[in-house]
């Protein structure tokens, strides 16, 4: 898989199908047993790790369930990796703070501790705190789950907005259909441990693959069977005792 | 067959366990020469640790050596030796009482918490989240919490103790008639401050460096679900309490002889 | 709990914790300034010490002044040398001083009692108390009691 910066690339398939493990790979959390993982012209499975934790500073991600760091503010929450990683002075770092809040439009919740945050809004906070150190690429670890209908319409804005404004790398793991094509320049498909389609939103969904088909229009049966494979129905119903 | 493939593999998975949890240490340790430059980590949890666990430890210390004068008395005015009461029950608590159950009390509140802290915040991606952000995980969350279990523990054993001979006073002397000077000086007469208390003060040492790395590591090592962490955390408590009561053994041999 | 109260609050439990740890070994211990060092140290020799044991207290007239250093054997004289340490303000024993192995009460332990004797010249580190009384054995005393009452009447 190649993907291209400065564009949003979103890493579909159905579940278990291993995208997040994709994005694990990428933060060097993972090794894989064969082939290797490049970010910006680096190895990540090869990498010291002195050299692993400079790339990451240059890496945001965004969790499925925002992993803000609980017992910490919203405030605190975005300085934080502000504060690990620079000797920047209080009062610049509270602008910079500000800033971001005020870019996933959440500047008012800055006294606010994560518990008391809605899902939706500890994932915009979670997304300040990823851009935090303006980074060159943002992974988003299923962004759109469980959100709801206003709540999604800011989070793809913003996914949009963040990757143009700050002409950054996006990748987007998520198995929603409908916002994953309104948001990529580019789809990945896997499913079986490989890549079974590829191209621009439009290409996908006129695609004549049939996984890619079944896929992209949630069709219950196809390559991918309705039924779990099972013994024959009509013996399993007339035949033995159950055991 | 099964049984016997099964066993092996408990015994393998155990192992390997032990190793995990070697590295663990080793990194952890590592850490701590970070920690001492972010003291006010520490400092936060000596007090999460530390003084949250005061209240218990002085009131468990307080029952302690109550109890302790009153079986102490029993048993030593059959021999007319009543007078020793105040020693039996310096003695009791400063080289025994004091550095293992302070440690058990330690590892079923601190320890527990600990275990169940770390754990939720693996369950719910937060280390994750601080590796992706170039943090250690160890550095940041670990290791401050390793130092502060390990440097409370001493403190809340040597104060189980002084409230426990004070408590052994009330009830000796305030109840049971000893006279109070016969009391204090049978104490100093006996209780040797290198012998005894000094061991004490080490015994403590050992039974913190391991009840705080059972705990801390336990919740690093947890399974990132609410079952897999109730799990470790159960298991910080059995653990520790087996390993500080087994390490007193050895360090008691050792020591008194 | 803002920072400064946190601090504050760890501030205090490490003193309390310290000071403990102080007040536990000066009251409940016996460590104190005269305990270490500064003691001077004479021997006794004696030819059954008993039940001493090391650390046992060195009295006179019934005050504690030291305490027994250390017990070894003399090879050649097959008795018991007692080393004793006495706290340095007591520097005035008499050269001629005795020292006997006493029972602190009837089941208490054993430790040297000094009584001083009548010379103008002090105890000094290092010197040797030359009159000794070991102490009572009680196997002793039950063999010189029933040899006294087979001496001195045939029954009853």
């Amino acid at each position: 898989m190649v993907i291209p910066r400065g564009q949003v690339t979103a890493i579909m398939g159905p579940s278990g199908c291993g995208k997040s493990t994709l994005l694990n790979f990428m933060g060097g959390r993972l090794i894989p047993r064969s082939g290797d993982v490049i970010v910006d012209g680096i190895v990540v499975n090869k990498s010291r790790r002195r050299q692993l934790y400079a790339l990451r500073k240059r890496m945001g991600m965004l969790f499925q369930r925002s992993a803000l760091l609980t017992d910490l503010s919203v405030f605190e929450n975005v300085a934080f990796p502000i504060r690990e990683h620079t000797e920047l002075p209080e009062p610049l770092i509270d602008d910079l703070v500000l800033l971001k809040l005020q870019l996933v439009g959440l500047r008012g919740t800055r006294y606010h501790m994560p518990a008391e945050l809605s899902g939706g809004m500890g994932r915009r906070v979670a997304l300040a705190r990823a851009i935090a150190l303006d980074p060159m690429m943002v992974m988003y670890d299923e962004p759109f789950t469980g959100l709801d209908p206003i709540s999604l319409g800011v989070i793809v804005k913003l996914i949009r907005q963040v990757n143009d404004a700050l002409g950054m790398t996006s990748i987007v793991v998520t198995h929603d259909v409908r916002e994953g094509c309104s948001i990529a320049d580019y789809i990945y498909l896997i499913g079986g441990g490989n890549v079974i389609g590829q191209g621009t939103p439009e290409e996908m969904q006129n695609s004549d693959s049939p996984q890619v088909q079944q896929f992209m229009n949630g069709l219950p049966d196809g390559p991918v069977p309705y039924h779990y494979p099972a013994p024959d129905y009509v013996s399993e119903l007339f035949g033995e005792e159950p055991k | 067959m099964n049984a016997i493939r099964s066993l092996g593999a408990w015994v393998i998975n155990g192992i390997v366990g032990w190793g995990r949890a070697g590295l663990f240490l080793s990194h952890s340790l590592t850490a701590i020469f970070f920690v001492l430059r972010r003291f006010r980590l520490v400092i936060q949890q000596l007090f999460s640790v530390g003084v949250l666990t005061l209240v218990i430890v002085l009131v468990s210390g307080l029952f302690v050596g109550m109890v302790l004068a009153l079986q102490g008395y029993n048993t030593l005015v059959d021999f007319g030796a009543e007078s020793q009461l105040g020693l039996v029950v310096a003695l009791t608590l400063t080289r025994e009482l004091g550095p293992v159950l302070t440690a058990l009390l330690f590892a079923g509140r601190a320890g527990s918490a600990l275990t169940a802290e770390i754990g939720l915040m693996k369950a719910t991606e937060q280390l994750a989240a601080m590796e992706m952000m170039a943090v250690d995980p160890i550095e940041r969350v670990v290791a401050p919490r390793f130092l502060a279990g390990f440097l409370s523990m001493p403190l809340l054993a040597v104060m189980f103790t002084l409230v426990g001979v004070v408590g052994g006073h009330l009830v000796g002397v305030g109840l049971l008639g000893v006279d109070s000077g016969v009391y204090w000086s049978s104490m100093q007469e006996g209780v040797d401050a290198r012998e005894d208390i000094l061991n004490g003060v080490i015994k403590s040492l050992v039974f913190g460096f391991v009840v705080t790395w059972i705990a801390v590591f336990e919740g690093y090592d947890a399974m990132p679900t609410s079952e897999g962490v109730s799990r470790a955390t159960t298991r910080t408590v059995v653990g520790s309490s087996l390993a500080v009561l087994g390490l007193d053994f050895v360090l008691t041999s050792l020591m008194f002889e | 709990m803002n920072r400064g109260t946190l601090e504050l609050t760890v501030g205090l439990f490490v003193l309390a914790g310290i000071g403990a740890l102080a007040v536990l070994a000066f009251k409940v211990g016996n460590l104190s300034a005269a305990n270490s060092g500064d003691s001077y140290k004479v021997s006794a020799r004696f030819d059954n010490i008993g039940g001493l044991t090391v650390k046992a207290p060195v009295t006179l007239a019934g005050v504690r002044i030291g305490r027994v250093s250390k017990i070894s054997v003399d090879r050649e004289k097959y008795s018991a040398l007692v080393e004793l340490s006495i706290a340095p303000e007591y520097d005035n024993l008499p050269a001629d001083t005795s020292a006997s192995i006493l029972t602190a009460g009837l089941l208490g332990a054993q430790y040297v009692g000094l009584e001083p004797g009548g010379e103008d010249t002090f105890l000094t580190n290092g010197d040797r108390i030359e009159i000794t009384q070991s102490a009572v054995v009680l196997e002793h005393l039950i063999g010189q009691l029933l040899f006294n009452r087979a001496e001195g009447g045939g029954g009853s």
